[in-house]
């Protein structure tokens, strides 16, 4: 079990802080949801906080995240503000991607975080290409790489592993092994569900991790970037998480006993740092009023306007 | 004098002489130097970084070029051959088409794609099919067609300095084929009346340019002038060239080596009659491949392609009707 211990480090508080302005976001995504605020699919991220503000902790500025359809945590732990993120829940023009992603594909160049990947695997190749370039001009960067475990079933995984390791490249595969794929779970559809055993095949140094504990993810991101940033190639994490909500706001969840539910909500990474009362009150309120803000925001927000549809189809600056 | 081959192994040369942040990656590009010998002797002179063999990974590589075009570079990604190209049609459409639209204007994708397409060389079913069509229908990508030596060594610079994905189209039977070699960058944004005519206008591209030459030269003999137009660029199309030519001969024959259903004679035929259908002086004739995968047999597959004596038969019948 993770240990359920005081805030000891600012690192601690900035990883609770990350992880509840995820769930804080999320929550009321569902609320904005239900009232056809927010429409398309939607994947929550809900139980898996600690994944994404422990990895993104470990990266810098000029490093990257390529990400899936699952990202909201991703951006927002990456310091996508959240503002743009919701207007684009809202389909909003003042969205990070200009109302044409959605919950699905959050870009933001500034960040660099080349989004939202809604191609089960179809973001590895490009981490690999990001991590390529950095190599090729020397600039000593990090792509952070965010997969589920159903990816590991896809041809890509297995390409862009191989790839990665042959060339040395510098890329964290960061694998969120939340058990199920869709509605599949991984020892119905993997033979060997040792993940990171099947990552060492291709030479790659791969380790699994508790990912209900936000300390033991930062603690193993900051390992696998500094030994990245050394040289060392690729490296594999094996997050083990739970996602609390179903797939997408579709999924009647029909595939899951209940009771593994509440056995894993008993390892909610939320409770694993403790503020004293009046410290978590405070950021409960800093977090309300972000989020608040971002939702006044995001309403007030134009929408696109149709006249701009097909812009950006191809560059708009040509030689 | 020179080859279509070695037009584009000079060009590639030139641009990873000109710009750092060019380099060639795919199967076989480098210590084998390419499977038709394009990359041939480019690994000695620029050495294993530069000119960088892949696994046989076609979405890992093609994936990657989109990354590295992301990340600041210009990579040439050369895919084998047309038919190997759909292991990495989910990179090509989901990835380089989409994202710079879907990220609102935020990320474009300077890449480059070469591979070769068409048949004629009895490789059957799995290397020989013509599917830049079904490219030509992705907005976001940029579709060429060089079917002279001139625009095999002059397309490769103006795709480099493209801010978007462009993939260019080689089709196989042309590598050997000779020519004046080019002065520099040709223009990518347009069609080009390849001979002047003016009785039938006959509309093709890469492989079927030179058949459709032919074509003209034998209608000729016979009194009719064929105007043939190289559509070059499969997209966006360049429409008005195509239009100006039926105002000029009020007559189309379109040959083209996909296959006849869907296909981007199709697309042609239409935007003839949505804009130029009262310039018609009689229905629109397509000359494409028989709808069967290519097959092996020297016979078998010369009947499966659009050939001169179809072209010829199909210009008269229009200039007859």
């Amino acid at each position: 079990m993770p240990r359920k211990t005081r805030a000891r480090s600012s690192r601690d508080r900035e990883l609770l802080r990350q992880m509840l302005r995820i769930r804080r976001f999320e929550e009321r995504c569902v609320e904005l949801y239900s009232g056809e605020k927010i429409c398309g699919f939607m994947h929550l991220y809900i139980g898996e906080e600690a994944v994404a503000a422990g990895v993104c902790h470990a990266l810098t500025s000029e490093d990257a995240v390529v990400s899936t359809y699952r990202e909201h945590g991703h951006a927002l732990a990456r310091g996508v503000p959240i503002r743009s993120v919701m207007a684009e829940m809202y389909g909003k023009a003042a969205g990070c991607s200009r109302g044409r992603g959605g919950s699905m594909h959050i870009f933001d160049a500034e960040r660099r975080f080349y989004g939202g990947n809604a191609i089960v695997g179809g973001g590895l190749p490009v981490a690999v290409g990001l991590a390529l370039a950095d190599k090729l001009l020397s600039r000593g960067r990090v792509t952070a790489c965010f997969f589920g475990e159903g990816a590991m079933a896809e041809g890509e995984f297995h390409e862009c592993l191989n790839l990665a390791s042959l060339w040395g490249l510098p890329v964290l595969f960061a694998c969120e092994n939340n058990l199920y794929a869709m509605g599949t779970a991984l020892a119905r559809s993997q033979a060997e569900t040792d993940l990171a055993l099947r990552a060492a095949a291709y030479d790659v140094a791969a380790w699994p991790v508790d990912g209900m504990d936000v300390r033991a993810v930062a603690d193993a991101a900051e390992r696998a970037c500094e030994s990245i940033r050394a040289g060392a190639g690729p490296h594999f994490l094996e997050l083990r998480t739970y996602r609390f909500r179903a797939h997408s706001m579709y999924d009647p969840d029909r595939y899951r006993d209940k009771a593994e539910i509440e056995q894993w909500k008993l390892r909610d990474p939320l409770g694993q740092i403790r503020l004293p009362e009046d410290e978590l009150a405070a950021l409960e309120k800093e977090i309300a009023q972000e989020l608040e803000d971002a939702v006044t925001f995001a309403e007030e927000a134009p929408i696109e306007p149709i006249e701009e549809l097909t812009r950006f189809v191809y560059s708009e600056v040509r030689p | 004098m020179t080859t279509y081959r070695e037009a584009i192994r000079e060009a590639i040369a030139e641009a990873l002489t000109a710009d750092e942040r060019v380099f060639l990656m795919g199967e076989d590009v480098g210590a084998y130097g390419g499977c038709f010998a394009v990359s041939l002797g480019l690994l000695e002179r620029f050495g294993p970084e530069r000119i960088r063999d892949t696994p046989l990974s076609e979405s890992a590589f093609v994936g990657a070029g989109i990354g590295a075009a992301l990340g600041g570079l210009r990579p040439i990604v050369e895919i084998m051959t047309v038919n190997f190209s759909l292991l990495a049609l989910d990179q090509i459409l989901n990835n380089a088409a989409t994202i710079l639209h879907m990220s609102g204007g935020q990320f474009n994708v300077p890449l480059v794609i070469r591979m070769t397409t068409g048949a004629g060389r009895q490789l059957a079913a799995q290397h020989s099919h013509s599917l830049e069509g079904w490219y030509a229908h992705i907005p976001g990508l940029r579709i060429l067609a060089p079917a002279t030596v001139e625009d095999a060594g002059g397309m490769l610079a103006p795709a480099l300095a493209d801010p978007d994905p462009v993939l260019i189209f080689e089709h196989g039977s042309l590598y050997n084929s000779t020519g004046e070699p080019g002065t520099g960058p040709v223009d990518i944004t347009t069609a080009a009346v390849r001979r002047p005519g003016r009785d039938v206008t006959l509309i093709a591209y890469g492989g079927t340019l030179h058949k459709a030459l032919t074509a003209a030269d034998e209608l000729a003999a016979g009194g009719i002038e064929a105007e043939v137009v190289d559509l070059r660029v499969l997209r966006p199309l360049d429409e008005a060239t195509v239009i100006k030519s039926i105002i000029h001969t009020h007559r189309a024959v379109i040959v083209d080596e996909g296959w006849r259903s869907g296909s981007l004679s199709a697309e042609v035929t239409a935007r003839i009659v949505e804009r130029a259908f009262y310039e018609l002086d009689a229905p629109v004739e397509r000359v494409c491949s028989a709808e069967v995968p290519i097959p092996y047999a020297h016979h078998l597959e010369e009947a499966a392609l659009p050939q001169v004596p179809a072209i010829v038969t199909a210009a008269r019948d229009v200039v007859s009707s």
